[in-house]
């Protein structure tokens, strides 16, 4: 039983960090993100985002250099990721703070980017209160919020669905998303008939698929974080005979991203979503950023990826504006109100709450060219963060 | 619908689920309680098997069920290089030596699939005919967790026979019962040590590789399924392969029920059970220490 115990302390003490630095007449850039661990995928697609954006922009910005400075994080830790990012700060003197891909990391960080004044621009973490943590903060992804408000209002409205399940997992964004979609989906109309969360780490859904379908809901609304999750849920539910074209499941883009439907194959046909980004996408910015990023990296970009180059838009239009002043206060400004043609379409910076405005798809996947897609039919224009929208109201 | 089609559900389920832990555990408890070997590496070896499984069916366009006896065999082989190499001088180390090292391949293996795999996770398309469910009454049966079933069930008869009636089977207990004594009968205890780490780590890497159509793959399968492992091998009780078969479909029914019944408990009813059974008897179920 002591090897257990000492085996068990092992497995639970395991964790890594790494990283480099040196500079001069440049603008050091300091990323935060996941590069080991469970969570490393979501860092390395960020990561190829960013790099994608240098290399089809040049690393020269306003007569200033850019230089990267990459830490990893190595998961869900926020004290390590304020730590970094309070070393890349002092240490390595960085004048701009991005990466972020999960909630509780940038939640840590904001304080940093709040007490030494830097801008900080959060590339994914989708959590919608995390833009309130420092008044120098830009978010160039989404709010998960964005995405289960409006499918909630469509799938009551549009959606003509009267009754609905839903499944999120256990955890800031799956509650926010829950939150988001329950609040929409009820508001017109539409009756919740249970709900569960299911726990972060959980290798076999069986057992939820199983309540949702004893309970013959017309329609069942799913959040699960990406990775190896869509396929393994979407599997149950084809091995439990819920079938997409007769209960209708609704979920999030990480549901149906290009790993989880090539992994789910055809039991994923009829599946709707609601999000901002397909590498599917149909725009020439879009395009443009799959060549390249395929050239690099010989694979698609993902969200993350989109989050990156977005993010690093944001930031070398805000340093163009500024002309290479690197002060807090005058790039968070200059990036308030920033329009631009994103590959995801077009996309603003709302200078209220500094968050990301943009066009939510409402998708279904359908067989084009025999594979799998996610097939846009309906979308809502210029939609803004409805968490903060509804704070707003309330004062 | 009433209560017993989704209660026989679940059951079935939660038995399913139990004998993929069960092939993926039951090698451990071989090394852990047989050979006294702390041996954490052991999920890699079951990551070892899935990727293989995911190279062949993915590049080479072999079919699901061809790929399962190499997923046995390559893992079965590389862990005796391991064995041969570097576990075989740390037999007699303290535990936190042994803990050490293993751990210590366990990132290596984790770096290693990075690098050649990347990090995303990996699909595989199972063939249609282990595909889809079909029902009795108002329980309804996936044709997968099936073919789970009847591969564990098979794979235990033939250990069980293994052990108990063969030759090799009563070397093998001879050289755990007592060493010394074996040696002097003329028994070769390494070779014996050698097959049977084999043994256990192949059927670690069939374990990982019928994993993958259920729970999914990527370069982080072998820690996330460590504590699960090392909970089985507890739970049952060191070196017992029918108490690592009954605490593994003890671990898979009370995580499926108790995700079904309670789900607010979520995934924690599992170490509810641990700690029940470690409180009752302290060296596992089938525990001989």
């Amino acid at each position: 039983m002591r090897k257990i115990l000492v085996g068990l302390a092992t497995v639970a003490a395991a964790l890594s960090i790494g990283a480099s630095a040196n500079a001069a007449g440049t603008v050091k850039i300091g990323v935060v993100i996941p590069l080991s661990g469970q969570f490393a995928d979501t860092g390395i697609q960020m990561r190829n985002g960013i790099q994608t954006y240098i290399k089809q922009h040049g690393d020269t910005v306003a007569g200033k250099k850019i230089e990267l400075i990459i830490k990893d994080v190595g998961g869900i830790n926020p004290p390590v990721a304020k730590r970094l990012s309070q070393e890349l700060v002092v240490r390595d003197k960085v004048d701009i703070l991005a990466g972020y891909v999960l909630t509780p990391n940038a939640l840590a960080a904001g304080d940093v980017s709040k007490e030494a004044n830097k801008f900080m621009v959060v590339m994914n973490a989708a959590t919608a209160i995390i833009t309130l943590k420092s008044p120098d903060m830009v978010r160039t992804s989404m709010t998960l919020p964005q995405s289960g408000d409006t499918f909630g209002k469509w799938a009551a409205t549009k959606g003509g669905i009267k009754s609905c399940y839903t499944m999120v997992t256990d955890y800031g964004p799956g509650h926010d998303v829950e939150q988001a979609f329950i609040k929409a989906f009820t508001a017109a109309g539409g009756k919740i008939v249970g709900s569960v969360r299911f726990p972060v780490a959980n290798p076999d859904f069986s057992a939820f698929v199983q309540r949702a379908k004893d309970l013959n809901p017309e329609c069942i609304f799913i959040f699960v974080p990406g990775g190896t999750q869509p396929a393994a849920i979407a599997k149950a539910m084809a091995e439990r005979g819920i079938d997409p074209t007769k209960t209708k499941i609704l979920g999030t883009g990480e549901l149906t991203g290009e790993q989880a439907l090539e992994g789910m194959g055809k039991s994923a046909l009829g599946i709707l979503t609601a999000w901002h980004y397909d590498y599917k996408q149909d725009t020439k910015e879009n395009k443009e950023f799959v060549k390249i990023h395929n050239e690099l990296f010989k694979r698609n970009p993902d969200l993350f990826s989109l989050g990156g180059y977005d993010g690093m838009h944001a930031i070398y239009a805000a340093l163009e504006k500024t002309k290479g002043n690197t002060n807090g206060k005058a790039l968070v400004d200059a990036a308030k109100g920033l329009h631009w043609n994103s590959p995801r379409g077009p996309v603003w910076i709302d200078p209220e709450t500094r968050d990301i405005v943009q066009t939510i798809y409402i998708r279904k996947v359908e067989l084009v060219n025999g594979e799998p897609t996610n097939v846009i039919f309906d979308k809502v224009e210029n939609v803004k963060d409805p968490v903060k929208e509804a704070m707003k109201k309330k004062k | 619908m009433g209560m017993i089609g989704p209660f026989v559900a679940v059951m079935f389920d939660g038995f399913a689920y139990g004998m993929l832990l069960f092939l993926i555990s039951v090698g451990l408890s071989v090394t852990l309680g047989m050979m006294n070997f702390v041996n954490l590496a052991h999920g890699a070896f079951a990551m070892l098997g899935a990727y293989v499984t995911v190279t062949l069916m993915n590049n080479l366009g072999w079919p699901f069920l061809a790929t399962l006896p190499l997923a046995f065999i390559v893992a079965g082989v590389v862990s005796v290089g391991f064995e041969q190499t570097l576990f075989r001088p740390l037999y007699r180390a303290s535990d936190l030596d042994q803990v050490l090292l293993t751990i210590g391949l366990v990132f290596m293996a984790i770096a290693a699939v990075s690098y050649v795999f990347g990090t995303e996770s990996q699909p595989i398309n199972v063939p249609d005919y282990l595909r889809g469910f079909f029902t009795i009454g108002s329980a309804s049966f996936a044709v997968y967790r099936i073919f789970l079933v009847v591969v564990a069930l098979f794979v235990s008869v033939l250990l069980i026979v293994g052990l108990e009636y063969t030759r090799f089977g009563a070397q093998i207990r001879a050289a755990v019962d007592n060493q010394r004594m074996a040696r002097g009968l003329g028994i070769d205890v390494n070779r014996i040590f050698a097959y049977t780490f084999a043994l256990g780590s192949g059927l670690a890497g069939l374990g990982g590789a019928l994993a993958i159509e259920v729970v999914g793959l990527d370069h982080s399968f072998a820690l996330i399924y460590l504590i699960v492992m090392l909970i089985i091998v507890s739970v049952g009780g060191l070196g017992s392969i029918s108490g690592s078969f009954v605490a593994a479909i003890l671990i898979g029914i009370s995580d499926t029920a108790g995700k079904y019944y309670f789900p607010y408990l979520g995934a924690f009813l599992i170490y509810l059970v641990m700690i029940a059974v470690l409180l009752w008897r302290p060296t596992g179920l089938f525990g001989r220490r």
